[in-house]
């Protein structure tokens, strides 16, 4: 048990965590191409059922950034391509009001819906331009969400073949799927055992300070700034359903839950993998029960305070931040993972490190 | 000039030091050597934000907060970086809290034109969304308060975006003139200088004297850390009379507040026509996105243009000020990121040439902030802005020949330099100057002139590899 073991396994979990996270995607491009080979309400529901099991492995992947790893380093990241919101739906396609907006609608300007056109779109001209990932193809099969219950109802005719528009929004679908999980794959193998000279290969072979550091920044920073801050407070506060992260197929609670599990994860060493099985690595919290006791009690409490909050917290989310009998329980939800991002900061100091948890990337 | 003798004194020292020993004496090595120990790095010499530094050179470099918000403020920070980053949409819409784009409009959202917080652009093509770039419009004269008058057909601005139900005031080419020129050591350079062309004006021609003028939107870090800086400490730096004989003559800008209706120092804006940050964000909002807010509560519409009024708008305001001052607390706590490769040989010659030739006479590197209104968090700082806020004659080459309020048509002011740098990490394009007409930062100082016609020269009397280690020191701000 030493600090070199808590590196080695957390990088044998990341290769977990991003092998479901394509394995799901996978299933999910291939439910909606059956959907485009035979449109209907039920091929849509089965589409949109896999976006949200693949969604539930994504999510328990994002506490890997933050520290220029492989998913959003400056140079190479792919997070703004795999997972950017929120998305003006305006500039993908129509929405109430405005028929013939869009990257698809605009057929002057982008005569071919092509791979290269969505990833030279994507945030293009604005922050919430977005062209694919997640949410674009979120958008797609669900569409906008004008209902204060449920989520959007795009109908399944948008996607009959043989109209030019159509057309244009089958590509738009395909291609941005099969966007998703070629960055997937690109992530995937840079945490890979079997590849040399891969970011695995460094992030273990770097001084055990400085990947423990990674580790824990991610987590932190995943706490602290993404769910309190961006995720949770700014809808909160503005108690507007734009504002939260899955506002298309109303995920977003989830979304959150598994967030938080995939910090979990990583501090206690544990993963329910896809495949049904539990994979277990040497982790953190083995590392501080073992010389700071009373701390790692503390993070066990808050995770466990932290969690229960997260699910018994209304839903769905975008009804939750306006409810007036819900938005307590939101605030209280905000305030624990905020704590939790907080006590991250403690671990580092404990073992002798510094992380910041202020908002860095 | 008056310090040419010492200046060619260290330039020698320099240039020892580059082509390095053989014939040079024992008494000049050690010479070279304490000029090297004069001008190490100082402790705090990469924290261009003092305590608001932030360390990240990744894109995200400007896009953070100051250390030290406290917890409710930082989340208050996510808020604003939503509103900033929101697509305003055309009324009536579903979004109600984002509806009141236009009539007229050059972006859809701040970050359109800031994205990542970071510098604008002119466009590739012609007829796109704003990706930082527009055109100011005006007609000589002043007004009561002193501001430009605008365009009694097309306003303060040109806006070639509309929502459907409006027309767009029209269309704009911008015609590049490339300029060729040569150093004394006979390398050759070539410039660009833009023409605007507008074309399909839907209401009628300009005024025939109008006066116009293409701005680039700037990098927004450190905002708040200039608002800080006692007014007091900025006259300080003023010498509009050229007093000392350096042949520059920084001037303050006085303007017009409208929130408090008095005139005030300007310090924001190409020309520091602005006088605090909260006026800049409700003209920009007003201007570029057509979105009304307390302080500017009517659109952005001509007399010529009265027909718009008519049209549906996103409420009065459509910015309510609760979310105003949101975006107000991110726009002000947005910090500077730290300098790269300060201990770097290059770059530290590169700052002694910079100081050396006299471009910190405008460009000054300390600054100290006092209180802000608002932010306690920007107190109290040593700060390397590089610049002193002031307005200064750059010349017949750079002038737009607009005047705003007390800047002449040849006047701007000096720019911040911190994270020029950056630009191309974070934006993916090394344009600058107040129309992008600079391809790279060669290109910008070359285009200095007027006051900064002197230092320019120096700088073009240096060698290829001193141009190279000027030019590497401001690649680390």
């Amino acid at each position: 048990m030493n600090a070199e073991a808590v590196v080695e396994g957390y990088a044998t979990l990341v290769y977990a965590a991003y092998t479901d996270a394509l394995t799901s995607a996978v299933s999910m491009q291939q439910a909606i191409s059956v959907f485009l080979h035979n449109p209907n309400d039920s091929t849509q529901l089965v589409a949109q059922h896999a976006w949200r099991e693949a969604r539930k492995w994504y999510a328990q992947t994002e506490t890997f950034r933050f520290y220029d790893g492989p998913i959003d380093n400056g140079v190479t990241g792919v997070e703004g391509l795999l997972n950017a919101w929120p998305l003006d739906e305006a500039y993908v396609d129509y929405v109430a009001g405005a028929s013939s907006v869009g990257i698809i609608q605009n057929v002057a300007t982008y005569p071919e819906i092509t791979r290269n056109l969505l990833v030279d779109l994507n945030e293009k001209g604005g922050e919430e331009n977005i062209s694919c990932g997640f949410h674009a193809i979120e958008f797609m099969l669900w569409g906008q969400d004008l209902d204060s219950v449920d989520a959007g109802k795009r109908p399944s005719t948008d996607f009959i073949a043989g109209n030019p528009i159509n057309d244009r929004r089958r590509k738009f679908l395909e291609l941005s799927t099969s966007l998703l999980v070629e960055h997937l794959e690109l992530v995937k193998k840079a945490w890979s055992p079997d590849v040399h000279d891969n970011y695995r290969h460094s992030f273990i072979a770097a001084p055990a300070d400085e990947s423990l550091q990674k580790i824990l920044t991610g987590l932190g920073v995943m706490a602290k700034v993404e769910l309190a801050g961006e995720r949770m407070y700014t809808a909160y506060d503005n108690a507007d359903q734009e504002d939260e992260q899955s506002c298309f197929s109303d995920n977003t609670s989830d979304d959150l839950i598994y967030n938080l599990m995939g910090i979990a994860n990583v501090y206690r060493g544990s993963m329910h993998r896809l495949a049904g099985d539990t994979l277990r690595v040497v982790s953190l919290s083995q590392l501080l029960e073992l010389q700071h006791g009373p701390v790692a009690e503390t993070m066990q409490q808050q995770l466990q305070k932290t969690y229960q909050s997260f699910v018994t917290m209304p839903q769905p989310f975008d009804r939750a931040i306006i409810r007036p009998d819900a938005r307590q329980s939101v605030m209280e939800s905000i305030l624990a993972v905020q704590e939790l991002g907080e006590q991250f900061a403690t671990i580092a100091t404990t073992l002798g490190l510094t992380i910041n948890v202020s908002p860095t990337q | 000039m008056s310090g040419g003798i010492t200046y060619r004194k260290e330039l020698i020292v320099v240039v020892l030091l580059a082509s390095s020993v053989f014939a040079i004496t024992l008494h000049a090595c050690k010479q070279a050597a304490s000029e090297v120990a004069m001008h190490s790095p100082t402790p705090d010499e990469a924290l261009s934000g003092g305590d608001a530094t932030v360390f990240d050179a990744s894109v995200n470099a400007f896009a953070l907060p100051v250390p030290g918000l406290s917890d409710q403020d930082e989340l208050i920070f996510f808020v604003g970086n939503s509103f900033f980053n929101q697509n305003w949409v055309q009324s009536p819409s579903s979004t109600k809290a984002r509806d009141g784009l236009g009539p007229h409009f050059n972006a859809k959202s701040c970050s359109g034109c800031h994205f990542k917080d970071g510098r604008g652009q002119p466009p590739a093509t012609v007829g796109q969304l704003s990706e930082g770039f527009l055109i100011r419009l005006s007609i000589p004269g002043s007004d009561a308060h002193g501001a430009p008058l605008p365009d009694p057909i097309y306003g303060g601005q040109f806006q070639d975006h509309a929502i459907d139900a409006a027309k767009a005031e029209g269309s704009y080419e911008i015609i590049w003139e490339e300029i060729s020129g040569t150093y004394p050591d006979g390398q050759p350079y070539t410039l660009r200088k833009p023409k605007i062309q507008f074309f399909d004006l839907q209401y009628g021609p300009m005024a025939e004297n109008n006066l116009i003028s293409p701005r680039v939107a700037p990098q927004m870090i450190g905002l708040g850390l200039l608002e800080a800086i006692a007014e007091q400490d900025i006259l300080k730096a003023a010498d509009e009379q050229d007093a000392n004989g350096d042949g520059i003559s920084g001037r303050p800008n006085y303007v017009w507040n409208v929130i408090e209706n008095k005139k005030q120092l300007g310090r924001f804006g190409w020309k520091a026509n602005e006088p605090t940050l909260l006026q800049q964000i409700s003209g920009a909002f007003n201007g570029d996105i057509g979105i009304t807010t307390s302080i500017f509560s009517d659109q952005h519409i001509s007399a010529y243009q009265q027909e718009l009024k008519a049209l549906p708008d996103g409420g009065k305001p459509e910015m309510p000020d609760d979310d105003l001052q949101k975006l107000h607390l991110y726009c002000a706590t947005l910090a500077v990121p730290a300098r790269r490769n300060v201990e770097q040989t290059a770059v530290q010659k590169g700052k002694l040439l910079f100081e050396k030739i006299g471009c910190t006479s405008c460009h000054l590197p300390n600054a100290q902030t006092g209180t802000h209104p608002l932010f306690a968090v920007l107190n109290n700082q040593t700060i390397h802005p590089y610049t002193d806020l002031l307005l200064h004659d750059m010349g017949e080459g750079l002038a737009d020949g607009r005047p705003d309020f007390l800047a002449t048509g040849n006047e701007w002011r000096t720019p911040p330099l911190w994270g020029i740098g950056l630009f191309q990490t974070v934006n993916k394009h090394t344009f600058y100057l107040h129309d992008g007409r600079a391809r790279n930062i060669e290109e910008a100082i070359l285009w200095h002139g007027g006051e900064a016609g002197t230092v320019k020269a120096a700088f073009m009397q240096l060698d290829a590899e001193q141009r190279q280690q000027l030019i590497r020191f401001l690649e680390s701000l």
